[in-house]
């Protein structure tokens, strides 16, 4: 498709502007440039086409199945769209006083109440806007732990080798050192691995509960115990929280602090890059070292914005993702003490539904047919077998307008596809997504070869991902400089 | 089969060495980077860093993945590659050509293979 500045016509613009009623102002002519930037020129129309084709090339959960593993891409109700339009939740300013913003201040706290009570935490903060950033949070509260108890000698996270890649960095941009730990032959946490890496310079571990795999570590208060006794705290990454929420919490298990995805546990929107949002949840003993300011209640009932002095200070601009917050509040009211804990058996049944009969159509899963939220298929075998990689498996479902299960990811399955069904897809979903797949499953069998090349359907195929990383090419070439 | 140099010393991260006097000169196997694939950004040290061996001390990135690679030794950085940081592609080109570091004053040198050794972890590996 062409691009804005193919589209561009020199001199045509959208020119509906009302009559300048208010004096002229004039700049100093060293502050005035000295050429008009090069826009694309083009009408309204124009624009709104070529906007509405892209968003053609585009997949989202509207469109159609989307089984991305880790990413828990579940449908967002509408219910939530209409309560974060009602004007007194979407007409505000942030700098209006408490006493005017009540309502709004009534949602943060209630939202930050119930999500505590999910995770077995006391307190909350809704200020970090996506995971990672949630994780950054949540280790800036370990330092501050450790940092007021004179303990400066703990500088090393522990991270096993199944964890989001976001772990890791999130650990080195808090100013930590990472200890990588392996997973052991079921895909948990190799405890005697653990015993060996924990000392006096474990800070804390962070750990993703069920895993990438998709699997409950049965060893989860043995491992918080021995993090424990070294002295060290647990961060809960609350990336699979969907598997778990209502039967158990972070809080039970052991865990001093978390965040979750208010984007993917909490279904609201993920798509077009956000606004994410990822609250960080802690024990009392790390409440005072939360970002400022915090809802608080005073004792007449009314609410108001309180800073603690020990707190690590801002992470954001004001409160979060505010109205990312109350679509969250809009799902857990809906559901109820009742819906959340079904949301999350429904997508572990969904899960357990899929892996089965993909296991029966004859792709490997290295870790049996048992899981939680979600599975790792092993396409290793089938790659050995006809060449038909993880890769080019993806790339055929793109033809049948199904988004592929996360590839290659996690790292310790090298052939891995995850996928993630979520609660709201239907069984007849589910059976079209293992027609699909026992259909490519044949196909590479039959001419692996021309899987290599697929999708057939789609406007782009096989992007040069290694030329687009290594000379990006992202500056509009005009055809003559001036 | 990758290609493993009979005259160089070698890591279960896949890390090469080779010594010249008191000069350590680190760079990834074959192996490691056929396993990676194409790699596409390379982070190196400074001039002047302490490495620790079994440490990490730079990280490859490809379009698969960001892998860190680990120390052999325990010394300071002397001279890094820096044409490596425009053209990470060379490792996949070369990469027993293709140094990332060389580090002197080495106080420590952590557990090597020779080049039989490492084959016999390679194979496990594969």
């Amino acid at each position: 498709m062409k691009l804005l500045f193919e589209r561009s016509v020199a001199g045509r613009k959208q020119t509906i502007f009302p009559d300048l009623d208010v004096p002229e102002a004039t700049f100093d002519e060293t502050l005035v440039r000295q050429s008009a930037p090069r826009l694309p020129q083009m009408a309204e129309v124009d624009l709104g086409r070529h906007y509405t084709e892209l968003a053609k090339q585009t997949h989202g959960v509207n469109d159609g199945f989307y089984p991305l593993g880790s990413c828990t891409m579940k449908y967002n109700p509408r219910v939530n769209e209409q309560v974060a339009a009602l004007p007194g939740f979407a007409d505000i300013h942030p700098l209006q006083p408490e006493e005017t913003v009540q309502g709004c201040l009534g949602a943060m706290h209630e939202l930050e109440g119930m999500l505590a009570e999910i995770c077995g935490m006391d307190a909350m903060t809704l200020q970090p806007a996506a995971g990672a950033h949630g994780e950054y949070t949540g280790l800036l509260l370990i330092r501050a732990h450790h940092l007021a108890n004179g303990d400066t000698g703990r500088t090393k996270i522990i991270v096993p080798d199944s964890a989001h890649g976001t772990n890791p960095a999130s650990a080195v941009m808090a100013g930590f050192t990472v200890v990588s730990v392996p997973s052991d032959a079921q895909g948990g946490v190799d405890l005697d691995a653990l015993r060996a890496a924990v000392g006096p310079d474990t800070a804390g571990l962070m750990l993703t509960n069920p895993n990438t795999l998709g699997l409950f570590d049965p060893n989860i208060v043995e491992i918080c115990q021995i993090i424990h006794e070294a002295g060290g705290l647990c961060y809960y990454d609350g990336a699979n929280l969907n598997a778990v929420m209502g039967h158990a919490r972070p809080g039970d298990m052991g865990f001093d602090c978390v965040h979750v995805n208010l984007h993917k546990t909490f279904s609201t929107p993920h798509g077009g890059g956000g606004p994410g949002s990822g609250p960080v949840g802690c024990k009392a003993f790390l409440a005072p070292y939360l970002p400022n300011p915090r809802v608080v209640e005073r004792p007449d009932g009314t609410l108001a914005f309180s800073c603690s002095e020990q707190s690590v200070g801002k992470v954001r601009s004001f409160y979060g993702n505010f109205l990312v917050a109350v679509r969250a509040l809009a799902y857990i009211l809906t559901l109820g003490r009742e819906g959340i804990p079904e949301a999350s058996a429904s997508a572990v049944l969904n899960a357990n539904y899929l892996a089965h009969f993909l296991a029966e159509a004859g792709y490997a899963l290295p870790y049996g047919e048992r899981c939680m939220h979600e599975f790792v298929i092993d396409v290793g075998p089938l790659k050995a077998e006809t060449g038909v990689s993880a890769m080019d498996v993806a790339k055929r479902l793109l033809d049948f307008g199904v988004h592929p299960p996360t590839m290659y990811f996690p790292l310790i399955v090298h052939e891995a596809l995850m996928a993630e069904p979520t609660e709201t897809e239907s069984r007849e979903t589910l059976d079209e997504f293992v027609g699909l797949m026992t259909g490519i499953l044949k196909e590479a069998h039959e001419d692996g070869e021309r899987l290599h090349s697929a999708p057939f359907t789609c406007p782009i195929g096989r992007p040069d991902e290694v030329k687009a990383a290594r000379k990006p090419h992202v500056r509009y070439e005009f055809d003559e400089e001036g | 089969m990758s290609v493993i140099p009979a005259e160089l010393s070698y890591t279960t991260s896949h890390e090469w060495v080779s010594v010249e006097g008191d000069t350590y000169t680190i760079g990834l196997t074959d192996f490691a980077q056929d396993a990676l694939g194409d790699l596409v950004f390379v982070n190196l040290p400074m001039e002047g860093d302490e490495v620790v061996a079994g440490e990490a001390f730079a990280d490859v990135e490809s379009v698969k993945a960001v892998s860190d690679v680990f120390s052999p030794v325990t010394g300071t950085v002397v001279q890094i590659n820096e044409d490596l940081l425009d053209a990470p592609e060379a490792i996949n080109e070369d990469p027993y050509g293709a140094w990332l570091v060389r580090v002197e004053e080495v106080s420590e040198v952590g557990d090597l293979l020779d080049a039989d050794a490492y084959e016999a972890h390679c194979a496990q590996e594969a």
